[in-house]
């Protein structure tokens, strides 16, 4: 029995204090060093003193997913023994140019004060981050024991950073880089992995856009024997894709080059001998320029697979129809949205387990039709496992939704962008309350939403009634007033993020939400109806919230046109760049 | 594939009952009074729109749903700057302000057969083909990357086994005699022979075994040649090209732009299947430059 054990009543029981429950401190911590949900430790931290201070020591991964909510000096005050971050910076309309550069979200500060702290840092994940070359470089020099570096969304850096990772982390497995704005100065970063370094199990760079030199992506491969994610960039052909995949049959996910090249016969069965080696392989994507031509050589590990990225082919329903009758097994499937209806009934006919779908538009702008309201009902028909959709289109009917509501109940993310902006249904001419309606009066799990179309009052009246699980919701150019953003403030209690823009809610509507604001990770609000004074009204009434207005240039001041408000306990931003105001 | 259609042409607001016309004007005017933020472009004094929250009880028509900001506005005819989309192709993240009030009708082109059957189907509907689809920053919300990345496999789709001139990209087949596949250049990326001939070695080095030399810029009339040459087999290659009529000739014939202009495809054939090429080649270069001269 560990001397240090102080009986503490277990909070909420009543319990006479004389029947104290004790825990030994090394029981706690060995239970606790069984969960690893942040939720779960979340959970566990508020039950009692003792209890807070085994877990917080005994906390291994934290995430923070708004790096302005806390400062590194808390984090690292309260956990003392964390080998993982994930940290997540701006806000998500920061993806679509909605928040302007140099807004801050720096990964430097925090990497200051963990090369301290947390000098047997591990892990770290990024999203939305700004990272320099630098900074990239501080990390690769001041943690020795690094392994996995995942940037998604982030902007900032160049190659040379990447460069600085592949010399100096001597113990790398994971490097994954996604979609981020990066100065792509070419140059062969690959190159710079030290020929001793074989200990790599993600390699992720499909999103660069330079070459990259083939001979040391080729002997880096070759020499990782436990790679078991790669994911080349578009430079990658089809044959030197071949070379990487003889080298590599254990990859679990792949990623592949450009189909582009016309290959001979010799070679083309040089490749699918090499893809029906890989006996592990559950994910594929990329397939860049693919076409009828080459497509085929997948076939042979199409049956294994459980998730398909064709987002990047701009392929037709004859195409997609040829790999899905052979992929019954997907459960996860993105396309574009040239495969059309037809494409998507396919989906129906051979995807009964289907769980995540989701259709990105080849030509956002383009009006030619894509896929509609049918394909959307055809998907639901065939896959009534389906919990998780984003689709983009162009037209969208109630009636298609409703029916969509009823076959797949299950909906958790419901995420439909009907592209032009107040598009009413296209038969009837109405507005699309009833659909969102339908899902969430349908879909009780439902956690996350983003509405689209002509949308009155009434489309958020049931949000708030009806959407009890309700965790993030993107609202654009919807409502008629500030009863609307009203009734979502009101009526769902788990709210965590909350992003507006272009709607008639102004200070009423913001203000309605002081409730939520506590409990919520944040709300964004661009080109509403908020003035300044309604902002400042909000600061006032809660101090441990920022309230942010990022100023435009020559716009009314009295207006108050981007607005993010965030809870935090970390105060107002030191980092705050001119345009943005603290009120 | 589908075509990124540019302009699109507009008929203006028919004489049709008042529900009809409010509903175009909603349909038309969607994206006028967004007070887009001007991100990069930072545009200074543009004019927000008076924001009149428009309220109905009971019953809401969607004409009058008030659903816009501004609808009264739009319904009193006041001027609205048009946000009008050039190039639909371009990446959302700037908004053109017209900065003047435009009318509403834009040069006319074909409008798009889909949209046509459209309007047979919804007679409130009087445009049959759409309004010019204003940009937005940010909207739809599609990540940079998906978008630029987009852009690019359109243009390349388009242009399969195709020229195009002056778009930017021209790119032709280059086959090699014994290589197992096909290699695709844009020809507007390089200025003169020598460029493309070193691209082309870099790119069809593998196939050649053991080592090669660069090649002879050997001037002829002022215009430069270039081998590949295979000195283990000892043979030697020829870059060839087929012109717009169909006749295969050694490249560095034509002056660079004559070439550009006339190239359909390239093979790098063994020299000794080339012979025969020069002397025609030259011929009908003397040819056309008569007949420029005339």
């Amino acid at each position: 029995m560990d001397p240090a054990a102080t009986g503490v009543t277990v909070a909420g029981t009543g319990a006479d204090p004389a029947k104290t429950t004790m825990f030994p401190e090394e029981f706690l911590k060995r239970t606790f060093s069984l969960i690893n949900s942040d939720k779960d430790r979340n959970s566990v931290s508020l039950v009692c003193k003792d209890w807070y201070n085994v877990e917080r020591m005994s906390r291994r991964h934290v995430s923070i997913r708004n790096c302005y909510s806390v400062s590194p000096e808390i984090v690292t005050a309260r956990f003392p023994a964390i080998r993982s971050v994930t940290l997540k910076g701006k806000p998500r309309f920061s993806d679509f140019n909605l928040v302007p550069d140099d807004w801050g979200a720096d990964v430097q500060p925090w990497l200051n004060v963990f090369a301290t702290a947390y000098p047997f840092l591990e892990e770290l994940r990024l999203k939305r981050m700004a990272v320099s070359d630098e900074s990239l470089e501080f990390l690769a020099l001041n943690f020795d024991d690094f392994k996995a570096l995942s940037m998604l969304s982030c902007e900032g850096f160049s190659t040379l950073g990447l460069e600085a990772i592949a010399t100096h982390c001597k113990n790398l497995t994971e490097l994954d880089i996604q979609e981020n704005g990066i100065d792509d100065l070419g140059g062969d970063w690959l190159s710079y992995f030290p020929e001793n370094l074989t200990s790599l199990e993600v390699l992720n760079f499909s999103t660069l856009t330079s070459e990259v030199s083939f001979d040391a992506l080729e002997s880096l491969v070759s020499r990782c024997k436990s790679l078991r994610v790669l994911k080349v960039n578009r430079k990658i052909n089809l044959e030197q894709l071949g070379k990487l995949l003889v080298l590599a049959p254990q990859l679990i996910e792949l990623g592949t080059g450009t189909f582009l090249e016309e290959l001979v016969s010799g070679s083309v069965n040089g490749l699918e001998n090499a893809f029906s080696k890989c006996g592990n392989l559950v994910t594929l994507s990329s397939f860049w320029d693919a076409t009828l031509l080459h497509l085929p050589v997948v076939y042979p590990v199409c049956g294994n697979l459980t998730f398909l990225n064709l987002s990047y082919a701009n392929i037709g329903p004859d195409e997609l129809e040829q790999i899905l009758s052979r992929s019954k097994r997907l459960v996860r499937l993105w396309v574009v949205d040239t495969v059309g209806d037809k494409g998507l009934e396919a989906v129906g006919s051979h995807c009964p387990l289907l769980e995540e779908l989701r259709v990105f538009p080849v030509d956002p702008f383009d009006q030619q039709l894509g896929v509609t309201d049918s394909g959307l009902v055809a998907v639901s028909k065939g896959c009534p496992k389906l919990h998780y959709i984003l689709y983009f289109c162009q037209r969208m009917t109630n009636a298609a939704v409703i029916t969509v509501a009823q076959n797949c109940p299950n909906f958790t993310h419901f995420r439909l962008c009907i592209m032009n902006p107040s598009e009413p249904d296209y038969l009837t001419n109405e507005p699309m309350d009833e659909a969102f309606g339908a899902i969430v009066k349908t879909c009780t799990k439902l956690q996350r939403l983003s509405v689209s179309g002509l949308l009155t009052d009434l489309a958020f009246e049931y949000i708030g009634r009806y959407a009890k699980n309700l965790e993030t919701l993107s609202v654009a150019f919807a409502g008629d007033s500030d009863l609307g953003m009203e009734y979502v403030m009101r009526g769902c209690p788990k709210l965590k993020r909350v992003e507006i823009r272009d709607c008639p809610f102004g200070d009423s509507a913001l203000l309605s939400g002081l409730t939520q604001y506590e409990s919520m990770r944040s709300l964004w609000m661009s080109d509403c109806n908020v003035t300044m004074d309604g902002c400042k009204k909000l600061a006032e009434e809660m101090s441990w919230l920022n309230v942010e207005v990022i100023k435009d240039e020559g716009g009314d001041d009295r207006l108050a046109n981007k607005v993010y408000v965030y809870r935090t306990v970390a105060g107002p931003r030191k980092d705050a760049p001119p345009f943005v105001v603290t009120l | 594939m589908s075509v990124s259609i540019k302009e699109h042409d507009y008929i203006g607001l028919s004489e049709a009952n008042m529900e009809k016309q409010a509903y175009e004007m909603i349909y038309n005017n969607k994206d006028l009074n967004l007070k887009a933020t001007e991100l990069r472009l930072g545009l200074p004094g543009s004019e927000s729109p008076e924001r009149e929250v428009v309220v109905h009880g009971g019953a809401i028509k969607i004409m009058m749903a008030g659903a816009k900001r501004g609808f009264s506005d739009a319904i009193n005819g006041g001027s609205r700057k048009w946000a009008y989309a050039g190039d639909g192709g371009q990446e959302v993240g700037s908004v053109k302000h017209s900065g003047q009030e435009t009318d509403v009708s834009v040069s006319p082109v074909p409008a798009l057969p889909e949209r046509k059957t459209q309007v047979s189907a919804k007679p409130n509907r009087q445009i049959s083909s759409p309004a010019p689809k204003q940009q937005v920053v940010g909207w739809p919300p599609i990540r940079s990357f998906r978008k630029n990345t987009m852009a690019v496999s359109q243009t390349k789709n388009e242009e399969e086994g195709d020229q195009k001139m002056g778009s930017g990209c021209l790119y032709v087949k280059v086959s090699m005699d014994g290589a197992p596949y096909l290699r695709k250049v844009d020809l507007e990326i390089y200025s003169c022979y020598l460029d493309l001939s070193s691209a082309l070695e870099k790119m069809f080095s593998c196939f050649t075994i053991g080592q090669y030399g660069s090649h002879g810029v050997r001037t002829r009339e002022g215009l430069s040649e270039s081998r590949l040459m295979d000195l283990l087999h000892g043979s030697e290659y020829v870059l060839t090209y087929e012109d717009k009529d169909g006749d295969w000739m050694l490249v560095g014939d034509v002056p660079w732009d004559m070439f550009i202009a006339s190239c359909k495809r390239m093979r790098i054939m063994k020299s000794s299947d080339a012979i025969g090429l020069a002397p025609r080649a030259m011929e009908k270069c003397r040819n056309r430059t008569e007949a420029d001269n005339e």
